[in-house]
């Protein structure tokens, strides 16, 4: 009795210790999102998916077993495209020939780095710009009173207009104005992002605003401009970090939606999935494997940004924290 | 009620004067011009300067707008470059076919997402749940002309259930008349050519849906689970209310709030999203006839179609909003 | 017999990968008709899930688990299937509940929403339920009903939206009415209005009440006999005047002593329990609340403690009671075994009226109890 009860003692005098001391220390919002996707399926998915992809866009070309551009296989003869031959996988050529007779496994991996550069610079372009147009906004309607109202104002309409603007045709008529290109396909995709993120920015910042924190700051004296920098601002980022890694996943969709309506790379030189992709339209009754081959790299690619987003989305909703 | 939909309609006008502007200066400084397109590069420059000045483009830009404007005002957008024809009137011919294409999106989207989505979470974690789920991650990340092509191989050219381009047959010969050619064919009675249009609906239709229904069967879901964790919804089961009340009156009307936001932003969206799904089916309405007047340099044609479509953007949403306080008393339209 | 009785109920959620917790680990009580009794303790003592357990409104999750009986007239709630429990649901048991906004529908006009129960239990549609309705708001004290009928939750105060809620659970006349925390979200002003409606509706119909609550206030203005929960159970059970007078377990010690007293010195500091209702021992392993108690004892640890009869018709769950002035430990009547007596249960005949202010000279040796 007295060893079993004192061993329980000792258990119920740290409970006792516990209770009186402290509640258990602060975990900051991220650690604790950091700590709720890593037991989250979708999200460890969702994580590999693009280690994955990130990899081979870095090394890819480097371990290639042909050169993306090299079109052999017309040059040996074994591609006919006239005669409606394209050879389809075999030892040499894990993926067959495309229509120039270039090899089209070598292609795939080289293109991981051009989809990846596309999806992120159109993501960063938008995301700059949304978020300089939303930030502004929203610190102006948040704190800046009837100036700052006026200037939310102007800023909200102009995010109008450009939602107004069907977003392919602004796609288009900057294709037309840069001509077809690459750098085209990342502006345009990019701008088409610009009102989601100005928009989700200044709402967050206003709901910042909002809250006692704010007004506390601002009852011991905190300069307004210091309050939008220091305090609204980093806590209004989460939800535009989140969309950003959803923006990923639809910027790579839509860059293959310009090529082929023909605003993409003309110089299909250098490989990339959407172009592929586009190209690839015209043999699908001779060989629909080379259309195949990279929407499946660009479904699963987007598949995994949005897998990470959602899960990050979850993981940072405060209404889902314990 | 009255004075909300005045101010919205009032606050439109300063969104498409900015607008017109915007478009005025960026078309104007796009490469090339009208001349090019119809000369091509054989021109001689004699004969640019003379279509220029045909069109009143070679006097300076701020006399063009005064001009657009003022003929804007009277409600007249001018004349197609290309086509030479009004563009009011090739907006009435195209522009039904793209209505048509997003209600019949609208209607699948709706139709199988919204009791999807309500399922999954009534089921959540089981099978059908993770199917959901899962599916509607896949119909986000597919390209949409990519799915285009697929169920054109498969369901026209493969199993021959459905036509695989345009908007209907013409050897139907049917009668137009607002130029909705399914609401034509009930009109006149032609019911062969109704259900002709119809089933030439149904493959971009689908196609044109993946995105919606995928976002609605989220959205539906989400929305359903966290509805179902409400006080309320508490109270109606203790009520003793029988499982059908409970879903119609207490879960489904308030999940339905965000469902009706996002189902107005994405019916404006497709209204100008539909350019690739029209481009694969052929399908005549105006995104492949903006895709030419932007490659033709058809300024009159641009100005006008974007103009109007901006108007039916804001005029959607703002039926929304209107929707949106039918439903929720607790937002009143002021 | 009691209209109910719950005994040894038992709620555990299980949680994949995760412990499982046990809100409501052996909870037994029971309501006679026309009685109010009182729930009470901290949050998280499993108040609430112990009522939601009764009406069988626990979300419904996998690794849930209700164990013990809740007879209600006869019938034991806990193994009705679905419908039945709705049938009940509403016309013979009602519930309350805290939060009087969120719990109304906020795009159901009030009218519908008191209706809807109406239609349900008692078949009245269209005019005739609209009437029934608005005499219901009127008996609750809602000024001006039938306007009232075609407005929306967020159009009225909380203290018109708590009456609209118990006019809704009081439509049917029902035989027993839980109320959990029915006034913490009101005013204080409001809390005493609402209260009174309680007790006035409890005593017109005869309605028997569940009063789940925190604040000791509303125990005593209200009930004829309360429980005191700690840890999922039943610490203590006591008729009002004795309970506030003579508190027995620790726990209920400590909460008396964490009111605040307009009669205390202004220099003498109130008495809160330590830690919170976390820091709790597992029962199996002996007293949840030995860690928190200053009256600890090594009798706490190792088994949990039995539940006491005493010879004034109390019980309690404590190795070492606060002692009673006048009365040596010997004295009281322990009856041990907590399965054969009916726990929890005070028998009314046990305390005649109130017992008098001297404490210990109130029970008469002819009332002592006998498992």
């Amino acid at each position: 009795m007295t060893t079993v009860g004192g061993k329980k003692r000792e258990k119920i005098d740290r409970l006792a210790e516990l209770s009186a001391r402290e509640d258990e220390r602060g975990v900051s919002l991220w650690q604790d999102a950091f700590r709720r996707l890593r037991r989250n399926p979708a999200a460890v998915v969702g994580a590999v998916i693009l280690a994955v992809f990130v990899l081979v866009a870095i090394v890819g070309p480097f371990l290639v077993p042909y050169s993306p551009t090299d079109t052999m296989g017309i040059r040996e003869g074994v591609v006919r495209v006239g005669q409606g031959l394209i050879p389809g996988h075999s030892a040499e050529h894990w993926l067959g020939y495309d229509h120039q007779g270039r090899d089209v496994f070598s292609r795939m991996i080289v293109g991981a780095r051009q989809t990846l550069l596309v999806g992120v610079v159109a993501t960063m372009i938008g995301l700059a710009v949304g978020a300089l147009i939303g930030g502004v906004a929203g610190a102006a309607a948040g704190l800046g009173g009837r100036w700052g109202r006026w200037v939310d104002g102007a800023l909200m309409r102009f995010i109008d207009m450009l939602l107004a603007l069907p977003s392919l045709l602004l796609a288009v008529s900057i294709a037309a104005l840069l001509g077809p290109s690459l750098t085209t396909v990342m502006i345009a995709v990019g701008m088409v992002s610009v009102p989601v993120f100005a928009r989700l920015l200044r709402g967050s910042m206003i709901a910042q605003s909002n809250s006692d924190y704010v007004l506390a700051a601002t009852s011991l004296g905190v300069r307004k401009s210091k309050i939008a920098l220091t305090h609204v601002l980093p806590n209004s980022l989460a939800p535009v970090i989140v969309q950003a890694t959803l923006t990923l996943a639809t910027a790579i969709i839509e860059a293959a939606a310009l090529s082929f309506l023909g605003l993409g790379n003309p110089d299909s030189a250098i490989p990339e999935w959407g172009v592929m992709l586009a190209d690839a339209q015209q043999w699908l009754g001779i060989r629909p494997a080379l259309a195949i081959y990279p929407a499946v790299a660009i479904i699963i690619t987007a598949l995994g940004f949005t897998l990470l987003g959602e899960a990050m989305r979850e993981a940072l909703d405060p209404k889902l924290r314990k | 009620m009255f004075r909300f939909i005045v101010r919205r309609l009032l606050q439109l006008i300063p969104t498409l004067f900015g607008l017109s502007i915007l478009l005025f200066i960026w078309l104007r400084r796009l490469p090339g011009g009208p001349e090019t397109a119809i000369l091509g590069e054989r021109g001689t420059p004699e004969m640019r300067a003379a279509i220029r000045r045909n069109l009143g483009l070679d006097e300076p830009i701020l006399i063009q707008y005064g001009r657009f404007v003022r003929r804007m005002v009277r409600l007249d957008l001018g004349t197609s470059i290309s086509t030479k024809r009004e563009v009011t009137t090739e907006f009435l011919q195209r522009f039904p076919g793209t209505v048509e294409l997003t209600v019949t999106a609208m209607v699948i989207a709706i139709g199988i997402g919204i009791p999807l989505g309500y399922l999954a979470a009534r089921r959540r974690g089981r099978f059908l749940d993770h199917a959901s789920v899962g599916g509607s991650l896949i119909g986000i990340c597919i390209p949409v002309f990519f799915l285009a092509y697929i169920l054109k191989a498969v369901f026209s050219e493969n199993l021959g259930w459905f036509p695989s381009s345009g908007r209907q047959d013409p050897t139907i010969g049917a009668t137009r008349i607002t130029n909705f050619f399914v609401l034509d064919g009930l009109m006149t009675r032609e019911w062969d050519a109704a259900a002709d249009a119809l089933m030439h609906l149904v493959l971009p239709g689908m196609a044109l849906a993946s995105i919606p229904l995928a976002i609605i069967v989220r959205i539906t879901r989400a929305s359903v689970l966290e509805v179902l964790n409400e006080d309320f919804v508490r109270t109606a089961e203790a009520k003793g209310l029988t499982e059908n009340v409970v879903r119609r009156r207490h879960v489904l009307r308030n999940a339905m709030l965000p469902v009706a936001t996002s189902i107005g932003l994405l019916t404006g969206g497709l209204l100008s999203g539909a350019v690739l799904t029209e481009t694969v089916f052929a399908f005549s309405g105006i995104g492949a006839f903006l895709a030419d007047a932007i490659n033709q340099r058809d300024y009159p044609v641009l100005m006008g179609f974007i103009m109007i479509i901006a108007v039916v953007y804001v005029l959607v949403n703002l039926i929304v909003d209107l929707s949106y306080s039918l439903i929720d008393p607790r937002v009143r339209v002021r | 017999m009691a209209l109910l009785d719950v005994e040894e109920l038992s709620v555990t959620f299980a949680r994949r990968g995760q412990r499982a917790v046990r809100a409501v680990d052996g909870v037994s009580f029971s309501v006679d008709a026309g009685e109010v009794v009182g729930l009470v303790g901290e949050s998280g003592c499993g108040k609430s899930v112990t009522s939601l357990a009764i009406m069988g409104l626990l979300p419904r999750q996998p690794g849930l688990q209700v164990g013990g009986r809740a007879v209600f007239d006869g019938t034991d709630l806990l193994q009705l299937d679905d419908r039945s429990r709705r049938d009940i649901r509403g016309r013979d048991v009602a519930m309350i509940f805290q939060d009087p906004l969120s719990s109304l529908n906020p795009v159901v006009p009030i009218g519908l929403q008191v209706t809807e129960v109406l239609t349900r239990h008692r078949g009245m549609r269209g005019e005739k339920a609209a009437r029934e309705a608005a005499q219901l708001l009127d008996r609750v004290g809602i000024p001006d009903p039938k306007r009232r009928l075609k407005e929306y939750p967020h159009q009225l105060s909380g203290g018109m939206r708590q009456r609209a809620l118990i006019a809704m659970a009081v439509a049917c006349q029902p035989r027993l009415l839980i109320a959990d925390e029915p006034t913490t979200a009101l005013d204080v002003t409001i809390q005493a209005q609402i209260l009174e409606l309680l007790k006035d509706l409890v005593r017109d119909s005869g309605t028997a009440l569940v009063m789940i609550t925190h604040d000791l206030g509303v125990v005593a203005g209200m009930c004829d006999t309360i429980n005191v929960l700690y840890g999922g159970r039943v610490v203590e059970t006591a008729r009002r005047r004795p309970l506030f007078r003579q508190p027995r377990h620790p726990y209920t010690v400590g909460l008396l002593g964490s009111v605040p007293r307009l009669d205390a010195g202004r220099g003498e500091r109130l008495n809160p329990i330590p830690g919170s209702v976390r820091d709790l021992l597992p029962w199996p392993d002996g007293c949840a609340f030995a860690p928190r108690c200053d009256r600890r004892v090594d009798a706490c640890v190792g088994e949990p403690p039995e539940l006491v009869l005493t010879h004034d018709g109390r019980s309690y769950r404590c190795v070492d009671p606060a002692p009673v002035a006048g009365l040596t430990p010997g004295e009281e009547v322990r009856a041990a075994a907590p399965g054969q007596a009916v726990p929890g249960s005070a028998p009314a005949q046990a305390v005649p009226g109130d017992p008098p202010a001297v404490p210990g000279l109130a029970a008469a040796p002819s009332e002592e109890e006998t498992p």
